[in-house]
Parts: C-alpha cells; sequence; structure tokens
C-alpha cells in the first residue's frame, strides 16, 4: 500500500447529513467529542427537522450536524463546508449550496437510486456536473458495510443501521483522529448487546481502513491542538449548561430549586435533564401546561424556594400573566427562554432572537423585568447563576432569552473552579418584630421574603396594588403612582450590579457593531477578519438587556455609525435607538440559522468603502 | 416541639375589613373556616391560603394567616408549587365556579388526579358576582343573566361529578348556611391525606339570589337534601316523607319509607364513601332536584398516593443510590480532558 500524503491544515468544517433516521446527530457528537479530546477549538450546528420522521428520503426529512474545528480559537460556526458526508441524494440537494468551490463531497453512492433522486426532486442525476465542481468521492457504503458484516449475525436491517459508524471511520481516517472515545462510547451503549456492538466496532474500522486505500482520497489532514487557555475542559451544549446552572442555584444559594417546565422545542432537553438530578435535590414538576408551570414555578418562590421556568417563545408568550404576578409581589423567579423561530409555531427547530421585545413589553401595564442573555453554550452556566442571584437579590422575576442554536450547538467549556463560583446563601427575613411585606431595602428596594412557616410574619399579598407602606390592598391613585415608579427604580437600579461594556476595538471610530446574545462568535470572526482586511471597526457585546449596561450610552455616541446585527426583525436596534437617540442602523437575519461571518464582513466592508 | 399555645378563633382574624356583600354566603364560610383553625392543631405560621379570581378568591385577605391571591383559575398550580417546596404546610385553596371549573378546570383537574395534599373549597353560587352577573359553568340550563337575556344554552358541570372524574381521592358537598355541617366537612377534608375536593352551595345575595334556597333554607333541607353518612342507609326527608335510595347496577330508585321502615329490609343503599371505585360516588354527585335529593356530605374518601411525598421519595432515593451530589459532581463528570 502506497503511504498517502498527510497534509496539515488550520480549520475543517464538515457536516455529516443524512436523513433523519441515519443517525447523523450520533454521528456528528461522536466526532465533536473526538475532535474536543484531540484538543481541537470546536464548534457545532445541530440541523434537524421537526417532524421525528419525515418520510424517508425527502428533503423534509434530512438532519444535519455541522463541526467546525480549529487549531486556532474559534468560536462560530463557519458559514462554509471543507467537507460533506451525504447518505442520500435529498442530504445532497439540501446541503451542497454550503460546500466551498473544489470541497471534498462523501457520498453514498448505493443511495443514488433512481427513486431517491426522485425523493430529493432531482430531475436528473446530479453527479456528472457537481463532479466538476467538488471532489465528489463516491462510495458504496451500504454495500460496504454489509460485506464488512457478513460474518455477523445481525438482519440486513440492522446492519443497515450501521452505515453512519462506516462514515464516521472514514473521517476518522480523512483527518487523523483517534478511534477510542467512539470505541469506548459503543462499548457503553451496545455492551448488552453483544453482535451490535461487534458490527458497529468492525463497520468503524471498516470506514477507517477504506480511506487508507482508497485511491479517491490521496490526501489525509492534520489539525493541530488549539492554544486553548489552560484548564479542565468538557464539550457542552447550551441546555446542558443551562441546566447545570439551574442545579448549581441550588447549592450555591443554599435553597431548593423548583422547576415547573412543560415539554417545548428546544427547551425540553433542560427538563429532562434535570429529571436526572434528583441527587442535586432539583424538583422537576411537569406541568400540564405552560401556565401551570409558571404558576408553580411562582408558588414554589412564595414558599421560599428557587422557581424557575424553561420554556420557548409560544409558552413564554402563555406565562406572562403569572409572571406579572411575580412582578406585583414582588417574588424571585428564573424564566429561560430558549428563543425559536417565530410567529406562532414558526420554526420549532430553528434559531431566532425575536423574543426581546416580549420580555421587555409583552405584558399589561408597565412591567419591568431584568432580561439577560447568554453568548454561547457555556455562558449559559455563568448567566443562569447570574439570573438567580439578581432574582433574589432584588426579589424580582428574571428573564434569560437563550435560543435554539445556544441550546442545541455545543463547544469546549473551561469548567470553572468549584472556588470561584459565586456563593450567595439564600436569606429569608424572620424577624417578625421588623417585618412588613412592603418594606424596602434601602438600597436595592427588595422588600423582605418570609416564606410560610416563618412565625409572626404571616402575611398576604396578591396581584392587586399594594400600599406602599404597609403592602395591604389599595386602591388609592397618588399610591399606584408610587409603587410604578418604585417597582420601576427597582429595576432600574439593578445596574449597579451589572458590569460595563469592554469594547472590542478603538473607544470610537467610524464604526460600532453592537451584538447580543448568540452571535458574538461571528462577530467576532468578522471584526477579525475585517481587520485582517485593514478595515477598522469596534464592537460590543450585551449579555444584559435590561438595564443596559451604565457605559452602553457613552460608547455609541463615540461612532459614527452603529450597526445592530439581530436574527429578528430589529429589536435591540429599536431599544437602542429609543433610549440613546442614536441613528443605530438594523442588520437583520431571520433565516432559522445563525448569523454568518461573510455576509456581516461584506455589510461592514459596504459600509466602510462608502464611507472612504 | 415548640409549645403549644391554644388559638381561638380570633387569631385567625386579619386585619382587613371583609367586603363582601352584606347576607353574602361567603361570611358564614369564613367564619366557620376561622372558628375551624384551632382545632387543626396547625401552626399559623404553617398555614396557606391560596385563591384565584373572584368573588370567593378574596377569602385569603381575610385570614390573619399567609396567603396568596393569585391570578383567575390558576391558583391550583400556585399551591402545587407551594406544597411540593414544604410538604408541612397545611394548603387551603380557595376557588368559585367561575374560577375553578371555567378558567382554571384545566388545573383543577390535573391538580386533583395528581392528589396534592390540599384543601381545595370551590364556592357554587352558580353566578359570576365580581364580574356583576353573568352565566357561570355551574348556571343551570336556561338562566336569564346579563349574557344571556335569553336564557344559557350551555350545559352546566356539575363539580363534584367533574371531581370524582379527575380522580379525586376526596369529595365532599356542603351548604354556607349549614355551620355544623360545613365545620364536619371542613375538618374532614383537613385530615384527608392528598387533595380534598369541596363543593360549597354558596348564595349569591345580589346576582343569583336563592338558587339553593330549598337546601339552604332549614325547614325545607331535610325534604330536598340527603346527608350521607358512612355505613348509614341513603335515607331521607320529614317524618312522614321519609325516602330512601336503591342502586341496582347503576339505576337509582326512589323508595318511599314509613317513619318506622327498617330501610336496610327494604334494600336500601349503605353509603360508603370507601369505595375503591369512582362509580358509585359518582352516580350520587349526579343526582339532582328535583327528581333526587341532593346529596350533602362526603361522597368519596379513599387512600391514595400523595405526589409530593412520591417526589421526595424519589429524591430520596436518588441521594441513596448515587449519594448527595455536589458541585463537582454536576461539573466534572462525563468526558473533561485537560489542557496544560
Ligand atoms: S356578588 Fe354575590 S358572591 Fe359576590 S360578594 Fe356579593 S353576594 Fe357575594
Amino acid at each position: 500500500m502506497a503511504t498517502k500524503r498527510v497534509e496539515e491544515v488550520n480549520d475543517i468544517t464538515i457536516r455529516f447529513s443524512g436523513d433523519s433516521g441515519d443517525g447523523m446527530q450520533l454521528t456528528g457528537m461522536n466526532f465533536t467529542e473526538t475532535t474536543a479530546l484531540v484538543g481541537n477549538d470546536v464548534s457545532t450546528l445541530p440541523d434537524y427537522p421537526a417532524e421525528i420522521r419525515a418520510p424517508a428520503g425527502t428533503l423534509a426529512g434530512v438532519s444535519g450536524f455541522q463541526v467546525h474545528f480549529s487549531s486556532r480559537p474559534s468560536h462560530a460556526p463557519s458559514d462554509y463546508l471543507d467537507a460533506l458526508v451525504a447518505m442520500n441524494p435529498a442530504a445532497l440537494k439540501n446541503n451542497i449550496g454550503d460546500v466551498l468551490p473544489n470541497g471534498l463531497v462523501i457520498i453514498n453512492s448505493d443511495s443514488f437510486k433512481k427513486a431517491n433522486l426522485v425523493k430529493a426532486e432531482y430531475l436528473e442525476d446530479p453527479l456528472p456536473d457537481l463532479r466538476e465542481r467538488f471532489q465528489v468521492i463516491e462510495i458504496a457504503i451500504t454495500k460496504l458495510t454489509r460485506e464488512a458484516l457478513k460474518d455477523i449475525d445481525l438482519s440486513s436491517k440492522e446492519k443497515d443501521r450501521c452505515k453512519n459508524i462506516f462514515a464516521l471511520g472514514l473521517t476518522y481516517w480523512l483527518y487523523n483522529r483517534p478511534m477510542e472515545f467512539t470505541q469506548t462510547w459503543l462499548n457503553q451503549k451496545f455492551g448488552k448487546n453483544q453482535a451490535v456492538l461487534e458490527a458497529n466496532l468492525t463497520t468503524l474500522n471498516a470506514g477507517y481502513f477504506l480511506g487508507e486505500t482508497l485511491e479517491a482520497l490521496p490526501v489525509s489532514y492534520v489539525i493541530h491542538k488549539a492554544k486553548i487557555e489552560p484548564g479542565t475542559y468538557r464539550n457542552i451544549m447550551g441546555n446542558q449548561a443551562t441546566a447545570m446552572g439551574i442545579a448549581a442555584a441550588g447549592h450555591l444559594m443554599e435553597c431548593d430549586v423548583v422547576l415547573g417546565a412543560y415539554p417545548i422545542t428546544p427547551a425540553t432537553d433542560i427538563l429532562q435533564e434535570l429529571a436526572k438530578y434528583k441527587h442535586f435535590g432539583v424538583k422537576t414538576f411537569q406541568a400540564e401546561d405552560e401556565i401551570a408551570a409558571a404558576g408553580i414555578a411562582v408558588g414554589a418562590s412564595f414558599a421560599g424556594k428557587l422557581g424557575v421556568c424553561t420554556t420557548s417563545g409560544p409558552g413564554y408568550v402563555l406565562k406572562q400573566e403569572i409572571v406579572n404576578l411575580a412582578v406585583m409581589t414582588e417574588l424571585p423567579l428564573v424564566l429561560i427562554d430558549v428563543q425559536r423561530g417565530g410567529p406562532s409555531t414558526g420554526l420549532p427547530t430553528k434559531v431566532e432572537q425575536s423574543d426581546l421585545l416580549l420580555a421587555l413589553y409583552g405584558r399589561n401595564s408597565d412591567s419591568p423585568m431584568p432580561v439577560l442573555a447568554p453568548s454561547s453554550p457555556g455562558d449559559c452556566f455563568t448567566i443562569v447563576l447570574e439570573a438567580f442571584r439578581l432574582a433574589v437579590k432584588y426579589m424580582t422575576p428574571v428573564t434569560v432569552l437563550s435560543d435554539g442554536y445556544l441550546a442545541n450547538s455545543s463547544e469546549p467549556w473551561k469548567l470553572p473552579e468549584i472556588e470561584s463560583l459565586v456563593r450567595a446563601p439564600v436569606k429569608h427575613h424572620k424577624d417578625a418584630e421588623t417585618f412588613s411585606p412592603y418594606k424596602r431595602d434601602p438600597e436595592t428596594l427588595a422588600r423582605p421574603w418570609a416564606p410560610p412557616g416563618t412565625a409572626g410574619c404571616e402575611h398576604r399579598i396578591g396581584g392587586i396594588e399594594k400600599d406602599y407602606e404597609t403592602g395591604d390592598v389599595s386602591y388609592d391613585n397618588n399610591n399606584h403612582h408610587k409603587m410604578m415608579e418604585v417597582r420601576a427604580a427597582k429595576i432600574a437600579g439593578m445596574v449597579r450590579d451589572i458590569p460595563d461594556l469592554e469594547i472590542n476595538g478603538p473607544e470610537s471610530g467610524k464604526l460600532l457593531i453592537v451584538g447580543w446574545g448568540n452571535t458574538e462568535g461571528a462577530i467576532n470572526e468578522a471584526i477579525k477578519e475585517a481587520r485582517e482586511e485593514g478595515m477598522e471597526v469596534s464592537s460590543i457585546h450585551l449579555r444584559h438587556l435590561n438595564p443596559f449596561p451604565a457605559n452602553l450610552g457613552e460608547i455609541l455616541k463615540g461612532f459614527e455609525r452603529i450597526v445592530v446585527p439581530e436574527l429578528n426583525m430589529g429589536q435591540l436596534v429599536h431599544l437602542l435607538r429609543s433610549e440613546f437617540l442614536v441613528p443605530a442602523e438594523r442588520y437583520s437575519k431571520v433565516a432559522g440559522r445563525p448569523l454568518r461571518v461573510h455576509e456581516l464582513l461584506k455589510h461592514i466592508t459596504d459600509i466602510l468603502k462608502d464611507e472612504a | 416541639m415548640a409549645e403549644t399555645i391554644q388559638l381561638t378563633r380570633k387569631d385567625f382574624v386579619s386585619d382587613q375589613d371583609v367586603r363582601w356583600c352584606p347576607g353574602c354566603g361567603d361570611y358564614a364560610i369564613l367564619s366557620s373556616i376561622q372558628k375551624l383553625m384551632p382545632e387543626l392543631g396547625v401552626p399559623k405560621e404553617d398555614i396557606l391560603f391560596i385563591s384565584g379570581i373572584g368573588c370567593s378568591s378574596r377569602f385569603p385577605y381575610y385570614m390573619n394567616t399567609y396567603g396568596f391571591h393569585t391570578v383567575h383559575g390558576r391558583a391550583p398550580a400556585f399551591a402545587s408549587g407551594a406544597i411540593v417546596s414544604n410538604p408541612d404546610l397545611s394548603v387551603w385553596l380557595i376557588t368559585g365556579d367561575g374560577d375553578g371549573l371555567s378558567i382554571g378546570g384545566n388545573h383543577l383537574l390535573h391538580t386533583l388526579r395528581r392528589n396534592l395534599n390540599m384543601q381545595i373549597l370551590l364556592f357554587n353560587n352558580r353566578i359570576y358576582g365580581l364580574t356583576k352577573g353573568q352565566y357561570s359553568p355551574t348556571s343551570k340550563e336556561g338562566t336569564k343573566a346579563k349574557t344571556t337575556p335569553d336564557g344559557s344554552i350551555d350545559h352546566p358541570v356539575c363539580p363534584a361529578t367533574f371531581a370524582l372524574g379527575s380522580g379525586a381521592t376526596f369529595v365532599a358537598r356542603t351548604v354556607d348556611t349549614d355551620l355544623k355541617h360545613m365545620s364536619m366537612v371542613f375538618k374532614r377534608a383537613a385530615e384527608h391525606p392528598g387533595a380534598a375536593f369541596v363543593e360549597i352551595f354558596q348564595n349569591c345575595v345580589i346576582f343569583n339570589d336563592k338558587e339553593w334556597e330549598e337546601i339552604e333554607d332549614k325547614k325545607t333541607r331535610p325534604d330536598a337534601a340527603l346527608k350521607l353518612e358512612h355505613g348509614e342507609p341513603l335515607v331521607w326527608g320529614s317524618s312522614g316523607n321519609r325516602k330512601g335510595i336503591k342502586m341496582r347496577n347503576g339505576i337509582v330508585s326512589v323508595i318511599e319509607l314509613s317513619d318506622d321502615d327498617d330501610p336496610a329490609e327494604k334494600g336500601i343503599r349503605i353509603h360508603d364513601e370507601r369505595m375503591p371505585t369512582p362509580g358509585y360516588a359518582t352516580i350520587l354527585s349526579s343526582l339532582t332536584r328535583p327528581d333526587y335529593p341532593m346529596p350533602i356530605g362526603v361522597l368519596r374518601a379513599v387512600e391514595s398516593s400523595v405526589y409530593e411525598d412520591d417526589l421526595i421519595g424519589q429524591i430520596d432515593a436518588a441521594k441513596e443510590q448515587r449519594g448527595e451530589g455536589t458541585l463537582e459532581d454536576l461539573l466534572y463528570s462525563g468526558d473533561t480532558w485537560t489542557v496544560e
């Protein structure tokens, strides 16, 4: 066997795609874990259909998992693919548009039959044309898998289920990845079923060895370890980090957590994950609907626990009347909205950042509530903890706006040192002598929290307006005005606990990019590239949307043009314009996928060219 | 154990002025509850009244205990959150026919079937009072109210039947004018482990006066209501007008009895609140005037596992099996790697 060439590259993006029954998510996850363990920086982007099993072979049923890995720190899913694995024509058709010219396209040639081409709505065989534009590697994956497994006693249907592992083995060869992680994983998953385990292990090897021998693949690639900050890492998805943050809050605040939730895509994983965390003392309650889920959490808060809800847009809307009661009764509550495409049912499995204005203004009357947004999967952990601390300190509901991309994408996450985590034990009010339910802390304006069970502090609260002094029901006009002011002042005053923004780049100049939430990685990447091309541009990234950091206004004033990229029709831009009277410009993308670096880069380039 | 101070009714009266209309049935219910509280032996600070929206839902403001006046229909959710958070609490949920069965029907159903430990008192006046007189889900067909000038065309729901259908383990009925009966029923409800549902026939003097007159009036009550007692025959009626109920294969028949007839001999059904399946109690709950007497008292009282006990049981078991989780376990488990 001739030895093949090995090339060093810095950066690869590969997408595994196939039918939703083909196991593409598992393939992608294995590739990701292996790649993270090798020491590359990784960011992933799963893309799966809303239907559990759309008709096999159709465009609607295509499921994909993209892995971007690099020898440099990188936090964006890249826009274009160096390699595509397409298990059927539909997968090819859906994804080929993202492959770089002359990129690698590995297809399962066994599935390129007439019937499948028709299902993928190809009028003619696409391969002759594609062979001109890409390196198309046609492999009879189904046949080769069956051949490799001819001595194993399984049905052909069972054998065919190993196809994805064949593709995984091949890509392990292609990018010089070790197979141990996947071997261990297969052992854990199929340990009880010897034949299936053996079949998978054999197929993994068969794929790998095919790489070594296949003439069509003359080169394999090495991607060196990224220079990453020292520490202990794990690969983490946003929903996992959120679940961990919720469980950690109970420990760090020395107060039980009660989660009220109703299954909804893409937030369900958090409930499922936490249901497994019983030994951490987390109580999960799957409610009959979204409204009840919120009621359960607020009931728990009234009873002195850390009430929390996880949901997505359509559920978040339903909860607002309950949230408003928590605003009125000034009870702590953490609401996590994993935003998805809308309006209405919209695009349940796709990303959008379109609940910002809803979080701020989606309740009857003036109902101020703090809003935070994590900027990466790992940041979900940090921000959830911050939300709990703020909720308790200020006796208020707090919303965390995560989203479908953060929820399901992953990154290597540097685990925080346990000692570095902020401990903020909950202190309920216990002293009957000094208790009055609406007697506020002079600094934070928070009222005391005296849960049932506290002798001498018996009190009644509810949704009716309160007397400023006593907390009793009051319909007095002037009192109402005063209460509206104090509720607003309390939330505005939280700015003292919100860190100032740091500017990425010069403090003034022609162009400032203002982002929030999941777009940080893509914006940073675009800025980096713009600078490499000699452009001068700065950026800031908001994790606190209400109240805004104290120095935001000052920063905005330092720039001639302000562009606000958002995965919505222009919500933050609206807030900036009205709050700071600056001519901030909208840069909206609502295509159900993360912000694309090259598109933003082009926008930056156009603006700066205009100005020049 | 903290020393026990004997509390009295007064300890449970809050400093707020009661704002129901004069003559409203709610006053008697409030007073009956305030009287009962000291008898329960529960410290005041462990008692929580939770309500939704409506006339009856103002109730918590008048109790000198913990109280939470929440949003329309959703009180069962808040109560569920409170009891799973602190199972030592004595939770009383106050609702009405609109709050509990219209906007909140869903929550009531699920709270009952989960059997969370709380007392649910549904004040049934068959009308919307606080919004000034619209028909409710329990209003009789043909009810002329502000939104039904030509009479309502809705088929009403029977609260007790609904509760039984939802899997309630304790279902009872009582009347706002019969203090002794109310007190007995409330006490039984408080003693029941799990969700105890009590429908109270309550008079709204302003918008639906005399809706329950026959049952509320001491004079007509003996002939209109059947007071249920466990182990006793289903017999009612004043002297000379005694009647009993026979049940065969689910068919109910009314038998006339003379004052000295032995009901057992006549085949009259003996009341059994502990029937394992809800069929019998459901039939009883659906009897209504004028063809049948209105059964009041405890229709069903059976024991079943309680939601929050099971939840805490699972948490304890998980801690036992896997050890109490620490922050290290939480963060540093699974596949981690170290970068030097
Ligand atoms: S409107 Fe009816 S139910 Fe409401 S307080 Fe008045 S009498 Fe009572």
